[in-house]
């Protein structure tokens, strides 16, 4: 077959091309302006090269965010993900409960972040909240505001009550689209519930899941506003994630420099671990059907 | 290893069925003699595939018993059957190799791994896939998967029944042969009751000793291949086995004798006076072209099928097929059609009517 060649249709991606340069490769040019140089106001910027990142990369700070931040990550994913394929097992797959359990499980995907981190703020109070108020009637001394344990677990539980959804929908709909000549089969086979499981659904998810997961992590990495407006970081710095510290460092102290050097590699982070992750998958993937 | 016995059965998809339409099978009484091997053939849509699984237990029915031997099994679940069934599209464990795919339902029951390695390594010769045991099953051709398939269904030695369910309909027609002489074989050795599912009539014809012909949710015959060429039991039969199918007439039965619009055909056999639609049938191949005797003919087309001519006729305003064999000279001459009248069945609402001694 005989391809035409004509480079003239580059300039259709040309439109893209200007879109993406003004809303996100010009903004992230003046956040690495701000890297490179400090400044005192006035538009007057003096070139300092990496200083900023060297400050960065040995600040026990960032890296005491950096491993809370890990922390968070790999709790909720340990959480979310198994807890979200068991909620999708469980789910009726047709009929009237099967469309309740869907609206359902989409509500807290639906409602705005601070909005959930409000929810819970409140929610979690020992004076007017009912959760906070029920334990604290049953005798628990829990306090979220003053116990470092605490508000990791109201953290944490909160963004499982508002993600766990994600995982479980996911997951749902990769079960869904397995045909039933697979469960049969496994009848006739005599597998077992867990061999069902293990041979026949696990891998059937398999893309979803990869999905879900790389969804929760990148946005578990990037959490912002619900701890922010339930704990705002505390107490002390033991809920302060990355964003939160990035946010208290640019917007709270002005230090432009080292916010702006904290924000690139931050950004990078997040690109290298997805991008890791991703061809890791994909790899295996390959393997598979080799 | 048993004899299945279907009593009273019939099921519906439906959650209250009142009349007959609201049936997918109808009620039926059938038995399934240990170790044959059965070809169950119909239309798309007739109640196949259901009464499969029913007999597999996937399915359980809305009224009636299953018996394996003297076993109720009606209620018991499929893994306690111990039946073998493949589907029509495959259906593999994509994440194991060709070889547990293969061992899957012999560790399932927990059997010697010793035993587990030879047998596989049989299956596996049979179905012509020794070569890629190691393998994925992700990524296989269909063909090759379907192969699999197959090989599971057949890898336990002690299963009651295999049951097939048009298990062919993906492999390539050289490997359709060769897969269809291997069950063959495997029925020979092992004498698993085997029924096999299929729209195929050279495929049922070919592999079953015993041919069981379904039509709109019920048994309508159940014979060799030769009973269901010579009598159908139901003008479906005649129509869907034979090719091309029987020829039907509507006529007026009176003793030995059919009417067609005033004209006259002798009947093998004497019947007694029928009610309802009555038709006589007659196979392509037992319709001669004669000078003069028999029915007047009008010849619409001819064509040549190789071993012998197929003309397509119109007799009395009826559509007939006759099979001319080779060599026979097709003049203007020839302006009657007859029929031998031993081969003549006669149909009154579809159903055949046996004659008395004429």
């Amino acid at each position: 077959m005989i391809k035409t060649q004509n480079n003239k249709a580059w300039f259709l991606v040309l439109p893209v091309l200007v879109l993406v340069a003004f809303s996100a490769v010009l903004p992230l040019m003046t956040v690495v302006n701000y890297a490179v140089n400090d400044t005192f106001g006035n538009n007057q910027f003096f070139w300092v090269g990496l200083e900023w990142f060297e400050e960065m990369v040995t600040s026990s700070r960032l890296h005491d965010a950096l491993g809370r931040q890990i922390l968070f990550s790999a709790i909720i994913l340990a959480i979310e993900v198994p807890l979200g394929i068991y909620i999708a097992l469980n789910m009726p797959k047709s009929g009237f409960w099967a469309s309740f359990c869907l609206v359902l499980m989409s509500l807290p995907l639906l409602i705005p972040f601070n909005v959930v981190g409000t929810i819970w703020q409140i929610f979690g109070r020992v004076d007017i909240g009912l959760l906070g108020h029920t334990l604290a009637a049953l005798g628990f001394d829990y306090n979220y505001t003053n116990d470092p344990f605490d508000a990791w677990m109201t953290v944490i539980v909160m963004d499982v009550w508002h993600w766990t959804s994600l995982v479980a929908l996911l997951a749902y709909a990769g079960l869904q689209s397995i045909p039933q000549a697979y469960y049969q089969a496994a009848r006739i086979d005599q597998a077992s519930r867990w061999a069902v499981f293990r041979y026949i659904e696990l891998p059937k998810m398999k893309g979803v899941l990869l999905i879900a997961i790389l969804l929760r992590f990148m946005d578990s990495f990037m959490i912002y506003t619900e701890p922010f407006v339930v704990t705002g970081g505390g107490p002390g710095n033991s809920t302060t994630f990355l964003s939160i510290d990035l946010v208290k460092m640019a917007i709270g102290q002005f230090d432009l420099g080292p916010a702006a050097a904290f924000s690139l590699m931050y950004f990078l982070v997040i690109l290298l671990v997805s991008w890791v992750f991703f061809t890791v998958m994909t790899n295996l993937d390959r393997q598979e059907s080799k | 290893m048993a004899q299945i016995t279907l009593q009273n059965l019939a099921h519906s998809y439906l959650p209250n069925p009142g009349k007959d339409a609201d049936f997918a099978l109808k009620q039926m009484d059938h038995v399934w003699q240990d170790g044959g091997a059965y070809a169950l053939l119909g239309s798309s849509g007739c109640g196949k595939t259901t009464l499969l699984n029913i007999i597999s237990g996937l399915l359980r029915p809305s009224q009636g018993r299953v018996l394996f031997g003297d076993r109720d099994v009606t209620d018991a679940p499929t893994a306690a059957r111990n039946i073998a069934q493949v589907f029509q599209f495959p259906v593999v464990y994509d994440t194991m190799t060709v070889r547990d795919n293969l061992a899957f339902p012999l560790r399932n029951r927990g059997m010697d791994p010793t035993y587990i390695a030879a047998r596989v390594q049989q299956i596996a010769q049979m179905i012509g896939m020794e070569d890629t045991l190691s393998r994925k099953a992700q990524g296989l051709t269909a063909d090759a998967k379907q192969k699999i398939s197959l090989g599971r269904g057949m890898v336990r030695e002690d299963v009651n029944a295999i049951l097939f369910d048009e298990p062919l309909t993906v492999i390539d027609p050289h490997m359709k042969w060769e897969l269809r002489t291997q069950l063959k074989k495997l029925h020979r050795d092992f004498g698993h009751t085997m029924i096999y599912v299929t729209h195929d009539q050279t495929e049922a014809l070919t592999f079953a000793d015993k041919v069981v012909v379904m039509y709109d949710g019920r048994v309508v015959q159940m014979g060799t291949p030769e009973e269901l060429f010579e009598t159908p039991a139901h003008t479906f039969v005649g129509y869907f086995i034979g090719s091309p199918g029987m020829n039907l007439l509507e006529a007026k039965i009176d003793g030995s004798r059919a009417h067609l619009q005033g004209q006259s055909v002798a009947l093998g056999a004497s019947y007694a006076p029928l009610a309802g639609c009555t038709q006589i049938g007659i196979r392509p191949e037992y319709a001669t072209l004669t000078r003069g005797d028999g029915l007047p003919v009008r010849i619409k087309r001819v064509e040549d099928v190789g071993r012998h001519r197929l003309i397509r006729a119109e007799v009395l305003g009826q559509p007939l097929s006759i099979v001319a064999p080779e060599g026979q000279e097709i003049g203007a001459d020839l302006t009657h059609v007859a029929f031998a009248p031993d081969r003549i069945n006669v149909y009154a609402d579809d159903w055949r009517v046996q004659g008395g001694t004429a």
